[in-house]
C-alpha cells in the first residue's frame, strides 16, 4: 500500500538497525532513546551492533561536549547545552513524494524538553532540532515550531507522555506539518531544502521515544493523505491546458493510434480506423499483411517456418542480423522441445486438422492474464513499507540470486534487472549476478527503485504483450479451433510432443544450433548471452518434465512475445520504417520523463507513474 | 428604422412558430400527434423563449392529456414527458405554471404504467420540478401510496435511482417526512445504492441519508446497524471521505456521520468521528475548497462539535482551523474587485454566508473552553470583527456574530480585557433596541455575562439606561427573553449600590416582580429569587427593602414555600428568609410571623440536607448573640421547640449541618460567617452564566 514510500523502505533497513527495543545512553547518562524493532526480516544483512551507533549516536566525540563518564543526573537538562540529537543514517529521498514518521513519547522524563523534526548533515547534533541553520522542530514543552531558530513560533499543542507526533515531509510542495495522536497540526514549514535527515532530540533526564518509520501502523492515516496527492497530480496532469493545439492534437492521437495498429498489423483494423478518420497509412496492405503472417507463426510457435517466410519474403534481413537469427533459433529448438514447431509436428499423427491448430498458444490469452502483474490496474496494492508481499511477480523466481542486500527491497531490485533486460531489446540479455545489482548504490536505489518497479522498461515490454495478446484473439478468432488447442495442450505435454522421431530432430536441431553458435563466436567472437541462450535452451533436455523445471519457463507461450517483437522491429527497420510505433516511444519518452525527475529530485514524480494512465 | 419594423415582425413569426407546434397536438393523426411532440421536444431544448411561449400557448394541458390517455401509444407518452421535463427545466415561472397545471399527480399517476422509459421520463420531470424552491414538497405526500411505489421503482434502473433519491433528498424537510420515508423502508431500500457503479446514485443515495439522519435519533439509531455488502454504513461513509474522492462526496458523507454522531448514534470519540469526520470537515474549510465548500463545512462543523468539548479542543489545533477561519472575513478581496468583475459577483453573494459560517464555528469552538476563547480574540481582528458583524445588515450574520461574542463572553478574562477594549457593550446594546427574537435571545444572554459584577463593561451598561430595557424583556413572551432579562437583572443587582437596586426595584415595579415569583417556568422563578436575594444583601439594604416591600415578600415566601416546587427553588427562599434574618429591623418581620417560623422548623427537619442547611442558616441569623434583643429571640425560639432540633441536627450525618448547628446552638457562630453565607451564594448565582 505504501508504493510512494517504496524508497523509504530500503532505508528503513538503515534506520532500524536494532534487531530488538534496546535502549542506549547517549551523552547524558540518563536520557536514553530507543527505536523499535522493525520486521524481523528486514534484519537479514545489517550487523546490528555497528550500524545501530552510527545510526543513532549523536556523536559527541566530533564536538567534544560529552560529558565526563560517570556524572550523576543532578545537574543534567538544566541548559540547552545538556541536548542531544539523534538522526537517521539516510537523507529524505527527495522522490519518494511524501515521507512520514511517527515517535511515540514513551516518558517526558523530568521536564519534557523533546524536540522531533529535520537536519540537514552537518547540524550540530548537541542541540534540539529546530535551533541551529538548516534544522526544523516541533517542541514537546511549549507546542512551538523552530525553524532555524534559537526563538520558536506557536505552533500547536504541547506533547507529553503517551503522545505520538508524526513528522511528514511533502517533497513536492517542500513543506513539513506535523501530526499529533493521529490529528494534522497543519503546516508548520515551508521552503525546505532537501536532503533532510530525520530528527529527534531530548534535553532532560528520563526521556524516552520511540520511532517508528513505518514498521508498525501509523496513528495518522498518511494512506489517505498521499491518495489526496497522487489524485491531486493526476488532475493536474489530465487537465494540462492544451490551449489552441486542440485541433493539432487530434491529429498527432489519430495518428499514434493508426502507426500502432499498423505496427503490429492489425491491417483490418487499421484500415477502419484510416477510413474513419480519413488519415492515410503509410505502408502498404501487403507489407503489413506479410508481417502480420510472419508474427502470427511465431506466436503460434511454429518459429521455424516464421523463419523460412521471413527468408523468403525479407531476403538478407536474417543474413545480416546473425543475433536476431540465432535467437529465432534458440527459440525454434525451445519450441520443438514444446511440440509446437512444424519441424516436430509434422511427425504427429494426430488429426490432420491439428496443422492449423496452435497447441499451446491458445492457452496463453487466459493465463496472460493471470500471471502477468503489468496489466494489472494502477491500485492493485503493491509493496508497503517495509513487506514484501509473496512473488506476485512470477519473473522474481527466475532470478533468485538477484535479490538485494536488504531482502526486504528485493522486490524492487529484482525487478529493476528485469526490466533493463527487456528494454535491451531482448537481443542482449544482461547477466544477472549479484555484482550488477550492487552497482546500483544504497541511495540509487532508494530513489529509483519505486520507478522502475512496475515501471518503464518493463512498460514497453507490457504494452507488446498487451498488443499481441490482441493479436492472439483475431488468430483463434480466425482459426476457430481453440477447443482443440486448449484440450490437447494441456492434457498430454511431452517432449516434441511425446514423437521419437521428432525427438531426433530436434536433437539434431539441437547440434545444428550449437554449430551455428560456433560459428557466430569465429565471426564475431564469444557471445556471453548466446551462450546462456544456449545453454538454457539444452537445459530443457536434462528434467523429465521440462514444463515443471527450474529453466520450464522458456517453454511459457508468453516468451514468444519478446522475440516476436524484436523480429517485427527488424522488419520495419529494414523497410525504412521505424522499429517502435510513436505510441510507444511516447509511452517510454513520459517514463523516461518521470525517471528524469526522479533523479532531479522532484518530489511530484512519485505519484506520476505512467502505468496509471495506461488501461 | 429598418430594425424597428423588423423585430415586431419576428416576435409574431416566433409566436406562430409556437402556436404551431401547440396546433400540432392536436391533429387527429397519432402519428402526426407524435411528430408534433418530437419537433416541439427538438425546439424548446436550451430554448427559454420558446419553452414560456409554449407555456403561454396552452401547450401543457395537452402534454397532460396525451400523457393521461390510455388510447396514447407509449412512445407517444414518454415524449410528452420528456417536453414537460424539458420545459420545467426552465426558469422558476415555468415550474410554477407546471405545478399550477397538476403535473405533479399526474406524472406521479404516470409512475403506474409498466413501461420504464415512460417512467423514467416521468421521473426526470418530476425530479427537475420537486428540485425546485418553488415547489411545495407537500405534494409528495399527500397521496399516501405514492411513497411506497417510488421505493419500488428503486430497483427498476440506475435512472430511477438517481431520480428518486435525488426527489427524497429534497422533498424531506421536516422530521414527518423523515419518519414516513423512514417507515417505508427507505434506508433498506437506499443503502445499497451507495455502492452504485454510478457516481450519480452514489452521490443521491448519500445525500438522502444526510437529509434523512439530520436530527432524527431513530433513524440514526438505525443507520449505524446497517450492513451494505458486508459492512458498516459508518465505515462506507468513512471510505466517501476518503481524500481523493470528490469534494462533494467527502463533504457530504461528513454530514452522515456528523448527523448521526449528533443524534447520540456514533459516540464522539469514535476513530470515526475524530481522526475521520472532524479532519475532513476541517479540510473542507480549507482555502481551497470553493466558497460554497467552505460554508457549509465550517457549519457542519460546528454542528458536530458544539456539545463536545474534547472535539473542540481537537479541532481547535487542526490545520490551524482557528487562523483558516480568519480568511472567511476577507471576501470580497481587493483583488478581485479590479481584475474579475464575475468574481467580485460570486465573492459579494457569498460573503455574508462566509461570515456568519465563520461565526458559528468560532462559536461552537469557544464554547467550553478558555485557551480556545484565548486564542480566537488573539486571531487578527477579531474582536473588530464580531463588533462590525454585530451591526451588519443580515440578520444571519447578526445573529451568528452575538452567538459567537456570547461564546467568548463564557470568559472572565476576556470580560476583563478584549471585551471591555473593543467597548463591545456599545454595538450588543444597539442590537437589543430592535431585533427579532431570535437575535434577542443570544443578545440579551451575552448580556447577562456583560453585566457581571467583574466585568468592566458593568457600569457604562448601566449608564446607558439598560434597567428599562431589561425590565420589558421580563414582560415578553418568550421565556428564554424572560429569564433572560431577570437574570441580567440579577446579576446586575449583585453588590450593587443602593441606587441601582433602588432603580431595579422602580423600574421592574413590585407588581411584576410578583408575577415573576409566579412565573410558569421555573428558571424565571430561580432567577427572580436570585435577584431579590441580590437586592436583600448587605444589612442596610435588607431593612430599607424589608421596610418597603416586606409585607409582600413576606406572602410570596409563604406562598412558594408552600407550593409545589423544586428543592432548588425552595433552597434559594430559605436563603432569601436567611438574609431577611440577617437585617435588624427586617428579622422582626420573621419572629412575628409564626407561621414563617413553623415553616422553617419544618425544613430544619425535612430530609433534604440542603433545606435543613438553608433553614439552620435562617435560625442561627436570628439568635446571633451580639445583636440586640438576640435574648427575646432565644427565649422564644426555645419555647417553639427550636432547641431540640438543633440538638438532634448536631448528631446529623452530614459534617456542615452539624457544625452549623452546632455553633448555631452556643449561639457563637460568627456573623461574618453567616453573611459570608449569603455572600458567597449569591456570588455563586451571579456567576452563574448562560449556560445555552
Amino acid at each position: 500500500m505504501f508504493s510512494e514510500l517504496g524508497p523509504v523502505d530500503s532505508s528503513m533497513v538503515d534506520l532500524l538497525p536494532a534487531p530488538c527495543r534496546s535502549p542506549f545512553n547517549s551523552p547524558l547518562n540518563d536520557v536514553f532513546l530507543w527505536f523499535s524493532h522493525g520486521d524481523a526480516s528486514t534484519e537479514t544483512t545489517t550487523c546490528p551492533g555497528s550500524s545501530f551507533h552510527t545510526a543513532l549516536t549523536p556523536q559527541p566525540d566530533e564536538h567534544g561536549e560529552a560529558p565526563a563518564p560517570g556524572s550523576g543526573p543532578v545537574g543534567h537538562g538544566k541548559n540547552h547545552k545538556d541536548a542531544a540529537s539523534v538522526r537517521a543514517t539516510h537523507p529524505i529521498p527527495a522522490a519518494c513524494g511524501i515521507y512520514y514518521f511517527e515517535v511515540k513519547i514513551v516518558s517526558k522524563g523530568r521536564d519534557g524538553y523533546m524536540g522531533i523534526g529535520l537536519s540537514a548533515q552537518g547540524v550540530n547534533m548537541n542541540r534540539l532540532p529546530g535551533w541551529d541553520k538548516h534544522s526544523y522542530g516541533y517542541h514537546g514543552d511549549d507546542g512551538h515550531s523552530f525553524c532555524s531558530s534559537g526563538t520558536g513560533q506557536p505552533y500547536g499543542p504541547t506533547f507529553t507522555t503517551g503522545d505520538v507526533i508524526g513528522c511528514c515531509v511533502n517533497l513536492i510542495n517542500n513543506t513539513c506539518f506535523y501530526t499529533k495522536n493521529g490529528i494534522s497540526l497543519g503546516v508548520a514549514f515551508t521552503d525546505l531544502p532537501p536532503n533532510l535527515y530525520p530528527t529527534v532530540g531530548l534535553q532532560t533526564p528520563g526521556e524516552i521515544v520511540d520511532a517508528n518509520f513505518g514498521q508498525q501502523p501509523f496513528v495518522f492515516d498518511i494512506e489517505d493523505y498521499m491518495s489526496e496527492w497522487r489524485a491531486k497530480i493526476h488532475g493536474m496532469i489530465a487537465r494540462f491546458p492544451i490551449g489552441e493545439r486542440l485541433g493539432e492534437w487530434q491529429a498527432v492521437l489519430q495518428n499514434m493510434v493508426s502507426t500502432y495498429l499498423v505496427h503490429h498489423g492489425y491491417c483490418a483494423t487499421a484500415t477502419a480506423f484510416a477510413r474513419a478518420t480519413e488519415t492515410l497509412i503509410q505502408e502498404d496492405q501487403t507489407s503489413i499483411k506479410n508481417r502480420q503472417r510472419i508474427q502470427k507463426l511465431v506466436l503460434a510457435g511454429r518459429v521455424g517456418e516464421a523463419i523460412e517466410a521471413t527468408q523468403q519474403l525479407y531476403p538478407g534481413l536474417l543474413e545480416h542480423n546473425s543475433n536476431l537469427l540465432f535467437m529465432l533459433k534458440c527459440r525454434q529448438f525451445v519450441e520443438m522441445v514444446n511440440g509446437t514447431d512444424s519441424e516436430v509436428r509434422c511427425f504427429s499423427v494426430r488429426s490432420p486438422k491439428s496443422q492449423d491448430s496452435y497447441p499451446g498458444s491458445p492457452s496463453l490469452s487466459p493465463r496472460h492474464g493471470a500471471t502477468n502483474p503489468h496489466l494489472h490496474s494502477a491500485d492493485s496494492p503493491t509493496c508497503s513499507n517495509g513487506v514484501t508481499p509473496p512473488n506476485k511477480n512470477k519473473s522474481h523466481n527466475k532470478y533468485p540470486g538477484v535479490s538485494s542486500a536488504s531482502s526486504s527491497s528485493s522486490s524492487s531490485p529484482s525487478s529493476v534487472n528485469y526490466s533493463e533486460s527487456n528494454s535491451t531489446d531482448s537481443t542482449k540479455s544482461q547477466p544477472h549476478s549479484g555484482t550488477s545489482n550492487q552497482e546500483t548504490s544504497d541511495s540509487e536505489m532508494e530513489i529509483e527503485a519505486e520507478h522502475y518497479t512496475n515501471g518503464v522498461a518493463e512498460n514497453s515490454s507490457t504494452r507488446i504483450m498487451n498488443g499481441t495478446y490482441k493479436h492472439q484473439e483475431i488468430l483463434q478468432a480466425e482459426d476457430g479451433s481453440l477447443g482443440n488447442g486448449v484440450a490437447d495442450s494441456c492434457a498430454s505435454r511431452q517432449l516434441c510432443g511425446g514423437n521419437q522421431a521428432a525427438t531426433e530432430r530436434m536433437i539434431q536441431f539441437g547440434r545444428e544450433l550449437q554449430g551455428l553458435n560456433e560459428q557466430l563466436c569465429r565471426e564475431y567472437g564469444k557471445n556471453a548471452t548466446h551462450k546462456k541462450m544456449l545453454q538454457d535452451a539444452f537445459s530443457l533436455l536434462a528434467y523429465s518434465d521440462p514444463w515443471n523445471c527450474p529453466v520450464g519457463q522458456q517453454l511459457d507461450p508468453m516468451q514468444r512475445e519478446n522475440i516476436c517483437s524484436a523480429l517485427n522491429s527488424a522488419i520495419l527497420e529494414s523497410q525504412n520504417l521505424p522499429k517502435q510505433p510513436p505510441l510507444m516511444l511516447a509511452v517510454g519518452q513520459a517514463t523516461e520523463c518521470v525517471q528524469l525527475m526522479a533523479r532531479v529530485r522532484s518530489g511530484s514524480c512519485s505519484f506520476a507513474r505512467v502505468d496509471s494512465f495506461l488501461h | 428604422t429598418k430594425c424597428v419594423h423588423l423585430s415586431p415582425v419576428s416576435l409574431s413569426e416566433v409566436t406562430a412558430t409556437s402556436r404551431h407546434y401547440v396546433d400540432r397536438l392536436f391533429d387527429p393523426d397519432p402519428q402526426k400527434v407524435l411528430q408534433g411532440v418530437i419537433d416541439m421536444k427538438n425546439a424548446v431544448i436550451g430554448n427559454n423563449k420558446q419553452k414560456a411561449n409554449l407555456i403561454v400557448l396552452g401547450a401543457v394541458p395537452r402534454l397532460l392529456y396525451l400523457l393521461q390517455q390510455g388510447s396514447s401509444s407509449s412512445e407517444l407518452r414518454a415524449e410528452c414527458a420528456v417536453v414537460l421535463g424539458s420545459l420545467a427545466m426552465g426558469t422558476e415561472n415555468n415550474i410554477k405554471s407546471l405545478v399550477d397545471c397538476h403535473i405533479i399527480p399526474a406524472l406521479l399517476q404516470g409512475l403506474l404504467c409498466p413501461d420504464l422509459i415512460f417512467i423514467e421520463a416521468c421521473l426526470r420531470c418530476l425530479r427537475t420540478v420537486f428540485i425546485s424552491p418553488v415547489t411545495p414538497v407537500q405534494l409528495l405526500y399527500t397521496d399516501p401510496t405514492v411513497i411506497p411505489h417510488l421505493m419500488s421503482l428503486l430497483c427498476r434502473s440506475q435512472r430511477t435511482q438517481e431520480y428518486i433519491t435525488q426527489i427524497f433528498s429534497h422533498c424531506c424537510k421536516t422530521p414527518e417526512h423523515q419518519t414516513v420515508l423512514f417507515n417505508h423502508g427507505a434506508i433498506q431500500n437506499i443503502a445499497p445504492l451507495l455502492i452504485s457503479p454510478s457516481y450519480k446514485v452514489r452521490m443521491q443515495a448519500l445525500k438522502c441519508f444526510s437529509v434523512l439522519a439530520y436530527e432524527n435519533t431513530q433513524v440514526s439509531m438505525t443507520l449505524v446497524n446497517v450492513l451494505v455488502d458486508e459492512e458498516l454504513l459508518s465505515q462506507v461513509f468513512v471510505r466517501m471521505m476518503q481524500r481523493d474522492q470528490p469534494i462533494d462526496m467527502q463533504l457530504t458523507a461528513a454530514k452522515c456521520l456528523t448527523y448521526m454522531c449528533r443524534a447520540g448514534a456514533i459516540r464522539t470519540d469514535d476513530s470515526c468521528i475524530v481522526l475521520k469526520t472532524l479532519p475532513c470537515l476541517v479540510r473542507m474549510c480549507s482555502k481551497e475548497r470553493l466558497l460554497e465548500e467552505r460554508v457549509e463545512g465550517a457549519e457542519t462543523l460546528a454542528y458536530l462539535m458544539e456539545p463536545d468539548v474534547e472535539l473542540q479542543r481537537i479541532a481547535s489545533v487542526t490545520d490551524h482551523l482557528v487562523a483558516m477561519l480568519a480568511d472567511y472575513f476577507k471576501y470580497p478581496s481587493s483583488v478581485s474587485a479590479i481584475t474579475d468583475i464575475k468574481r467580485l459577483d460570486h465573492d459579494l453573494k457569498h460573503a455574508h454566508e462566509l461570515r456568519q459560517a465563520a461565526f458559528k464555528l468560532y462559536a461552537s469552538l469557544g464554547s467550553n473552553d478558555e485557551d480556545i476563547r484565548k486564542k480566537i480574540t488573539e486571531t487578527e481582528n477579531m474582536m473588530d470583527r464580531i463588533v462590525s458583524g454585530l451591526s451588519e445588515s443580515s440578520v444571519k450574520v447578526r445573529l451568528a456574530a452575538v452567538r459567537c461574542l456570547h461564546s467568548l463572553s463564557r470568559s472572565v478574562q476576556q470580560l476583563r480585557t478584549s471585551f471591555h477594549d473593543h467597548a463591545v457593550w456599545k454595538p450588543l446594546m444597539k442590537l437589543l433596541q430592535n431585533a427579532p427574537d431570535e437575535v434577542l435571545v443570544m443578545a440579551s444572554s451575552t448580556l447577562c455575562n456583560l453585566l457581571l459584577e467583574f466585568s468592566p463593561s458593568k457600569e457604562p451598561i448601566l449608564e446607558s439606561g439598560v434597567i428599562e430595557l431589561l425590565c420589558s424583556l421580563t414582560q415578553s413572551d418568550s421565556p428564554a427573553l424572560r429569564v433572560n432579562g431577570i437574570w441580567a437583572l440579577m446579576n446586575m443587582a449583585f453588590q450593587a449600590d443602593q441606587k441601582v437596586k433602588g432603580e431595579i426595584v422602580r423600574a421592574l415595579g413590585t407588581e411584576q416582580l410578583f408575577r415573576l415569583l409566579s412565573d410558569p417556568d421555573s428558571n424565571v422563578l430561580m432567577k427572580t429569587l436570585g435577584l431579590l436575594r441580590n437586592l436583600l444583601s448587605t444589612r442596610p439594604h435588607i431593612d430599607q427593602v424589608m421596610s418597603s416591600h416586606g409585607k409582600q415578600i413576606m406572602q410570596a415566601v409563604t406562598l412558594i414555600l408552600e407550593g409545589e416546587h423544586s428543592i432548588e427553588v425552595k433552597e434559594q427562599t430559605l436563603c432569601i428568609l436567611a438574609n431577611i434574618a440577617d437585617g435588624n429591623t427586617a428579622k422582626e418581620l420573621i419572629m412575628t410571623n409564626d407561621d414563617i417560623l413553623q415553616k422553617i422548623k419544618y425544613y430544619m427537619a425535612h430530609s433534604n440536607v440542603k433545606l435543613q442547611l438553608a433553614a439552620t442558616f435562617c435560625i442561627s441569623n436570628l439568635i446571633w448573640n451580639e445583636e440586640d434583643g438576640s435574648q427575646e429571640r432565644q427565649d422564644k425560639l426555645r419555647e417553639l421547640g427550636f432547641v431540640d432540633i438543633l440538638h438532634k441536627l448536631t448528631q446529623a450525618s452530614d459534617p456542615n449541618l452539624c457544625d452549623r448547628s452546632d455553633t448555631a446552638t452556643h449561639t457563637s457562630l460568627p456573623l461574618s460567617f453567616s453573611f459570608s453565607l449569603h455572600k458567597t451564594d449569591a456570588h455563586k448565582h451571579a456567576h452563574c452564566v448562560v449556560g445555552y
